[in-house]
């Protein structure tokens, strides 16, 4: 490939790639990203391409991987263009009749259609499916039509036009005028105004300057980055170009987390296919603008996705935060200028230049604009990626979108924010989901993780649970952080295994304030949150664990106990044989009972047991009932009696 | 080089550029407790002990001391009840570690921190940071350092360094605010040298 030397040149070679494709031809999408990888695509994809083959197709039809639409609940999924026909959990085995059916019949395959579980009502298009067509998706909508490894995917769908028109037809003070005009806010967490951010570093007096992709998702469960990075890779470092010819710099680097071996491959892919083009290197489109980007791969730990840190990682030492009374966009990378901003936040830029900040602003609250891509994951039917518009209320992202609560249980709360987010409770589901509505919940939005919670979820136990990922992945340095969040770990741990004490809840909450006011970065100051929130909308279950030494979720080990209620139990034996501990006491017409000292409290009784007899249940705070008489044990069936 | 003015307790105080708030208030006579400052080395800013309130433009936050610049105007208090507060969590969460260390419990004393407040967990080191630092930033050695993160930290020599260098320097010892340092040496010394060990 020749290099692209002007904006002429990229129109006609956008042009002649257009020509070259039908858009009646059918064309298979199969994601390739890593959920559906993982649970099969590699193996859908070889069957296609064995299947075409067979069939001699080969001239009549393409298929190929892409990135991930995000409805990672139902993968291997796969849409057909140009009907959109959308299959979802495809399998090797569907193959041949999907190519033999529905490419050269035109019929569709039934039983492979999403299904709406409250209607019965199949989908057959991606956009009738609700997952869909209750998001508004700017960003992830495009991952299903693009194979993120070839640039010209990106190119026929308006790929680096952005770049074009922030070269050609705007001076870099313009592209900054309209990104902070979109009033783009950090999607990584913090929610800072990018362009402002990025004014400071461009009227910086330091001459070299740098722009740095912050690829170093590392909230449990979310994975909206690496889905845009696996997916779309040329979007982001489109984004990032432009953000370099915009504060001045001619540097940019990319750290992505080594634990995302896929996005590394797209991303170093895509910088080389873009040096090829020429959108990268030296006088880029022939405007005698240079950048160059490098990929650095982090080392896997969570505290380097603040910003310091991750930039002391990126000048070769241990990832620890520096104090940041002067921002790293002043005194960064280096000592120099450094805009960093989250992949998410990078990948809003072309859209941001190409349609404009009005089209952007359409979307959001007064505060938060644009869309946002949250990780819908935990109790929740629909688990995946969503984007939807800020400001749309909390419960339409997890009933309309999310499909509600999986098993007929009761929903209790939302996390959201990541490990130091909070817990909002049923009470706030109303709310608009923004950047300043989440923190006055007391939770944040962090960088989109949404973990779903019901019923069967202590609320101190998840406070736990968060408290001890961040122990282990603070960095040690500062003593409020290390040693207040080691304490609260302890307390909490002892809480929720019936060591409670009276004043545990005032003592945690000291370490609170001082964690808050005096920790030295954002890991620190914000890891009281766990806590904070669910004590802000589940005081009672802390005071049942404390006091009563009860767990109200019936989750806590240590203060629960499985008992089978004899009126109940019909001495089948199931849960007996399955028990691993042989902790149930029974046998033929014998009425069983759980040997309270042998039990380990795995829970395999409970959920073995036939719903129609319903028989164990679990109990807490209260004593176990003393197990009945051996006479009363054995049971005599009515068939039998005659 | 301009001249920064502003206050500290009451106290008007003068400042160069680039100078720090604990820099400025030593300078001045002002006493701010700290752990892990030593003026011949970079501030780290990591037991937080020197944390004060700041107040600029009628806005008033913590900071710390070792790492604020000075800035023309703020009004600074060394002493509140919430710094005293921070100051008693942190010295009590100091104590678990190193419930015997004569710096520790003199600040004990002045904070009214409980010694026992937490479960102890004698490792003695409180993680400073003094001794790697000054052998990293000083000595230009390195043969001091810390290993893994988060909770596990914890100081360590690296032995084909420190069987060349410390015999000789040990400069960091008096460094060290719970002697752990000390201890950590003779024990790694005794257990990895021991004909050296006794031979001295």
């Amino acid at each position: 490939m020749a290099r692209i030397n002007s904006p002429e040149e990229l129109e006609q070679f956008r042009q002649s790639l257009l020509s070259q494709r039908d858009p009646n031809k059918p064309l298979i999408s199969i994601c390739a990203g890593a959920g559906c990888l993982a649970s099969g695509a590699n193996e859908v994809m070889a069957a296609f391409k064995a299947e075409i083959e067979k069939q001699g197709l080969n001239a009549e039809v393409d298929a190929k991987g892409t990135g991930c639409p995000g409805f990672c609940e139902r993968g291997p999924l796969l849409v057909i263009y140009p009907e959109e026909i959308c299959y979802l959990q495809v399998k090797p085995e569907d193959v041949p009749e999907i190519v033999s059916q529905t490419i050269k019949e035109k019929k569709i395959v039934d039983r492979l259609l999403y299904v709406n579980p409250s209607t019965g009502e199949k989908a057959t298009r991606e956009s009738d499916i609700p997952f869909y067509k209750n998001q508004e998706r700017n960003l992830i909508g495009v991952n299903i039509k693009i194979d993120p490894k070839s640039i010209d995917d990106y190119l026929a769908i308006g790929g680096y036009s952005a770049l074009s028109k922030a070269l050609f037809q705007m001076s870099p003070e313009e592209v900054l005028g309209e990104v902070k005009k979109s009033n783009l806010r950090g999607r990584g967490g913090g929610g800072f105004p990018a362009g402002r951010k990025w004014e400071g570093s461009r009227n910086a007096p330091e001459p070299i300057k740098y722009v740095i992709v912050n690829a170093d998702e590392g909230d449990p469960g979310a994975f909206m980055d690496r889905a845009l990075l696996e997916g779309n890779p040329h979007s982001i470092l489109e984004g990032l170009i432009i953000g370099a010819y915009a504060i001045g710099a001619q540097e940019g680097y990319i750290y992505v987390r080594q634990e995302y071996p896929l996005a590394v491959i797209n991303i170093n892919l895509a910088i080389k296919q873009a040096e090829e083009y020429g959108f990268l290197g030296k006088n880029i489109l022939g405007s005698n603008f240079e950048c160059k980007v490098l990929v650095h791969q982090g080392a896997g730990a969570f505290v380097c996705g603040e910003s310091t840190a991750l930039m002391t990682a990126l000048e070769g030492r241990a990832g620890e935060p520096r104090p940041k009374y002067i921002r790293s966009n002043i005194v960064g990378l280096w000592g120099r200028p450094s805009v960093l901003n989250n992949v998410e936040t990078w990948a809003n830029v072309p859209l941001i230049i190409n349609k404009g900040a009005d089209w952007f602003t359409q979307y959001g609250t007064e505060s938060s604009k644009g869309t946002k891509i949250f990780s819908l994951v935990g109790k929740i039917t629909n688990t995946g990626l969503v984007e939807v518009p800020m400001g749309i209320p909390l419960k339409d992202i997890i009933y309309k979108i999310g499909g509600g609560i999986p098993g007929g249980k009761k929903f209790k709360a939302v996390q959201t924010g990541g490990p130091s987010g909070g817990c909002i409770p049923e009470s706030l589901l109303n709310l608009e989901v923004g950047f300043d509505e989440l923190t006055k919940a007391g939770s944040m939005m962090g960088s989109g993780g949404m973990i779903v919670m019901d019923e069967e979820n202590c609320m101190v136990d998840v406070a736990r649970y968060f408290l001890n990922f961040l122990t282990d992945e603070s960095c040690g340095k500062c003593v409020p952080c290390r040693e207040g969040i080691r304490q609260m770990l302890k307390i909490l741990t002892n809480i929720t295994q019936g060591k409670g004490r009276e004043g545990d809840i005032e003592l945690l909450e000291t370490l609170s304030e001082t964690a808050i006011e005096a920790a030295l970065c954002a890991l620190g100051k914000s890891a009281p949150n766990p806590f904070l929130s669910t004590l802000k909308y589940f005081r009672e279950e802390y005071e049942a664990h404390i006091k009563e030494k009860r767990c109200p979720a019936l989750s806590c080990k240590e203060l629960i106990a499985y008992v089978i209620d004899p009126e109940k139990c019909q001495a089948c034996m199931i849960c007996q044989r399955k028990c691993p501990a042989q902790a149930i006491d029974g046998g033929k017409n014998r009425i069983h009972i759980v040997e309270q000292e042998k039990c380990t409290k795995c829970g395999t009784c409970f959920e073995v047991c036939p719903p129609r007899f319903g028989a164990v249940r679990k109990i807490s705070g209260e004593p176990v009932p003393p197990p009945i008489s051996e006479e009363a044990r054995t049971i005599v069936r009515e068939s039998k009696k005659k | 080089m301009s001249e920064i003015l502003f206050e500290i307790d009451g106290k008007e105080v003068k400042a160069t550029d680039g100078m720090t708030i604990l820099e400025v208030a030593r300078k001045a006579g002002i006493h701010i407790p700290t752990l892990c400052y030593d003026e011949k080395l970079e501030p780290y800013g990591a037991c937080r002990l020197c944390i004060v309130e700041v107040e600029s433009r009628g806005w008033t936050r913590l900071a710390v001391a070792c790492v604020y610049p000075a800035e023309k105007n703020i009004i600074v208090r060394t002493r509140s009840e919430k710094v005293d507060r921070i100051r008693k969590t942190i010295i009590e969460l100091l104590l678990a570690h190193a419930p015997d260390a004569f710096d520790l419990l003199d600040l004990a004393k002045e904070y009214g921190a409980d010694r026992n407040r937490f479960e102890k967990e004698p490792s003695f080191c409180i993680h400073c940071g003094l001794c790697v630092r000054y052998c990293a930033e000083v000595k230009k050695k390195n043969a001091v350092g810390f290993v893994d993160r988060g909770t596990r930290r914890e100081i360590s020599f690296v032995p084909e360094i420190a069987s060349k260098e410390c015999w000789n320097c040990k400069e960091c010892f008096p460094l060290c605010p719970t002697e752990a340092l000390q201890a950590a040496y003779v024990l790694v010394e005794a257990l990895a040298f021991p004909h050296t060990a006794f031979e001295k």
